[in-house]
């Protein structure tokens, strides 16, 4: 039992509280309000004045083949970042977990990538996938794919899910490393003895006892996807070639930001605020309950 | 069934920390050997070898005559209990217990059948569907043994399954291992810092210093002729009274042994008697009553002698008091000697 803290003074824990609601004010109730408001408006096409249409927005959006597709865009971007990035930094984890000397450098090497700004990111997996400088597009061409993105809609996809998830793994990688090592040796020990060779060991013990952590890990990467990824797709494919890696997000920018659809854009928002709290709640009721704590 | 064997076996952990320094022990088939010694003696270190859990540096482990230094923990066949229990704690009490079978892909209605039976025979029937977390300290420490004895293994090992449990429950666990250990049948070595515990449990008593083996072999053998000061004292609570012999020190007035440097008798082995009383071979003090301690059935009195502290135990109420002089004499049958480095002199 930590005791409550007793303010002398009726107004300081307020003031306290003020720069944090404040920023949440600011930068995400107004804004989110804002998308709310004008999602039910209409503007004329030279934006002087505005109209209030009930849902219209919506259903034009929704009735729409492009949303439509953008939809299935992110539902496979978001799955497969989500996936990548949590597997293979699960992968490192357990390996890095075995690493007995330079752990802590090992450790550090592997926690850079998170520094990286996204578009940087980004960047870099063009250069690599370059298909004409790329190394790695060159190493394609050399196993018999032929390789080029700007065309090709799916590589274009692997392109912005490998940029995506490198970025996160980083950050899962940190989590995993944390939650093997709360993992009480003398477990692992008992399995071994109870007749678990090292795959076994890891599925029916390792596995089910970092469910916490990567339950915590799904909510993070499935919004990270959602959301952050912005940046990354703007800059590896811009949405390209054809609508191919135009997620949510994405179409919210460019409809918003680049075509002047106030309306449709902010409708768009509003739904992809919808679909976030929805699945975070589904992923906390679903899947927590197979979580075993403790 | 099995044996067990060590054969002069060295344990050295990375930056030099030598944790077992030769160890040789024998055990028989069905024996229970406990290992008994100080907190960081290498016991565990010893037990983890025997599991296979840490490396052997040199010298040999066999199980039932075959070396399996070789052999990791999960092909040797033995099954162990863990000082915190090492539960699965995602896994109800009916799937610890069954793990180790299904890993070695018995059937499952045999696995059935022997979990119940294990169950049963350890009062946990009512328990299986719980998980660890929902269970009290003392029914985790039977299902860690349930979740050894269902396999059936050759060997049972133990590192101080009972540390965790309140003084009563302790008790009661210590007969009951020993009965099931008994009716098994099964080889055991059991690793406890507690010497009636190891004493009450043992067929062949181990007693550890600093890595080495001080004296092995019946518990009671080992109690009456101690072969160092460090198991005089480590065995037997209260311990032995040890003085310093020889030149100033306490000395009967005859039949002192040669090269004696260190005198010893039981707290039990002492009588409080008149002045001038005492035979000539026997040892007798002048001690001053420094603390009473009465347990009930017996009482120990804390006394000043020769210079040094000693326990007499005296059975019923004492009717010493704190500041009471009085004259303890050892017979010269109940006399221990040992020598500068700690040696049993006979
Ligand atoms: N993994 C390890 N690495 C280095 N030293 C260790 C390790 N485990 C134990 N030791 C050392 O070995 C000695 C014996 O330890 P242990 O076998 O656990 O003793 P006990 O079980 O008798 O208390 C101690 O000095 C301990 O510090
Ligand atoms: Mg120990």
């Amino acid at each position: 039992m930590t005791p409550r803290v007793v303010f002398p003074n009726k107004f300081l824990p307020y003031l306290l509280l003020a720069p944090q609601l404040a920023i949440t004010l600011v930068f995400f109730y107004w804004p989110a309000s804002q998308a709310l408001y004008q999602s039910v408006l209409k503007e004329d096409p030279f934006g002087l004045r505005s109209r209030f249409v009930g849902l219209d927005n919506f259903r034009r959006v929704l009735a729409d083949p492009n949303y439509l597709n953008s939809v299935e865009v992110t539902a496979i971007f978001s799955t497969a970042t989500a996936f990548f990035s949590m597997a293979i930094a699960l992968l490192l984890a357990v390996m890095a977990d075995k690493v007995i000397r330079g752990r802590g450098f090992y450790r550090t090497l592997m926690i850079w990538p998170y520094a990286v700004a996204p578009a940087i990111a980004g960047m870099l997996w063009i250069f690599l996938f370059n298909p004409s400088i790329g190394s790695l597009a060159y190493l394609l061409r050399w196993v018999g794919i032929s390789w080029d993105p700007l065309l090709n809609g799916p590589q274009a996809m692997v392109m912005v899910v490998s940029a995506a998830a490198w970025k996160q793994i980083s950050y899962n990688f940190l989590f995993f490393v944390a939650g093997l090592q709360a993992i009480p040796k003398s477990l692992i020990e008992a399995a071994a003895i109870d007749g678990a060779r090292p795959t076994k060991r890891f599925w029916t013990i390792v596995f089910p006892l970092l469910a916490p952590t990567t339950f915590f890990l799904l909510v993070i990467n499935t919004t990270y996807a959602f959301f952050d990824t912005f940046g990354i797709i703007h800059a590896v494919t811009g949405g390209g070639p054809g609508k191919a890696t135009e997620t949510l997000v994405f179409k919210v920018y460019s409809d918003g930001a680049l075509n002047q659809l106030l309306g449709d854009s902010a409708a768009q928002s509003v739904i992809l605020m919808i679909i976030v709290i929805a699945l975070t709640a589904v992923q906390f009721r679903y899947v927590e309950r197979k979580v075993h704590y403790g | 069934m099995a044996t067990v064997d060590l054969k002069d076996v060295r344990k050295t952990y990375p930056g030099n920390v030598e944790a077992v320094k030769g160890v040789s022990i024998a055990i028989a088939d069905g024996k229970l050997c406990v290992l008994v010694g100080p907190s960081g003696c290498g016991k565990s270190t010893l037990l983890r070898m025997i599991a296979g859990l840490e490396t052997i540096t040199s010298g040999t482990v066999s199980i039932d005559g075959k070396v399996v230094n070789a052999i990791g923990p999960t092909d040797r066949d033995i099954a162990m209990v863990f000082q915190n229990y090492a539960l699965y704690p995602h896994m109800k009490v009916y799937d610890n217990m069954a793990y180790g079978l299904r890993n070695r892909g018995t059937p499952k209605d045999e696995i059935d059948r022997r979990v119940r039976a294990t169950a049963k025979t350890l009062e946990l029937e009512h328990l299986l569907e719980r998980r660890p977390r929902e269970l009290s300290g003392g029914q985790r420490q039977r299902v860690a043994m349930g979740r050894a004895i269902v396999r059936n293994p050759k060997v049972f090992l133990f590192d101080e399954p009972l540390s965790n449990l309140d003084a009563k429950l302790r008790g009661q666990m210590r007969v009951e291992i020993k009965n099931l250990q008994r009716s098994l049948g099964v080889t055991s070595v059991y690793v406890t810092h507690d010497q009636l515990e190891a004493m009450t449990l043992a067929d062949l008593l181990v007693v550890m210093n600093a890595g080495t083996v001080e004296q092995a072999g019946n518990p009671l053998d080992i109690y009456e002729k101690p072969a160092s000061t460090f198991v005089a004292s480590f065995i037997g609570a209260p311990p032995m009274n040890l003085l310093p012999a020889g030149q100033g020190g306490a000395a009967p007035a005859s039949g002192a042994r040669e090269g004696a440097a260190t005198i010893g008798f039981r707290p039990e082995d002492a009588e409080i008697a008149n002045a001038g009383d005492a035979p000539a071979d026997a040892l007798a003090l002048d001690a001053e009553v420094e603390a009473v301690e009465p347990v009930g059935a017996e009482s120990f009195l804390y006394c000043a002698a020769a210079g040094s502290r000693i326990v007499v135990r005296v059975s019923g109420r004492a009717a010493a008091q704190p500041g009471d002089r009085l004259r303890v004499v050892a017979r010269a049958e109940k006399l221990h000697w040992f020598d500068a480095s700690g040696r049993r002199v006979d």
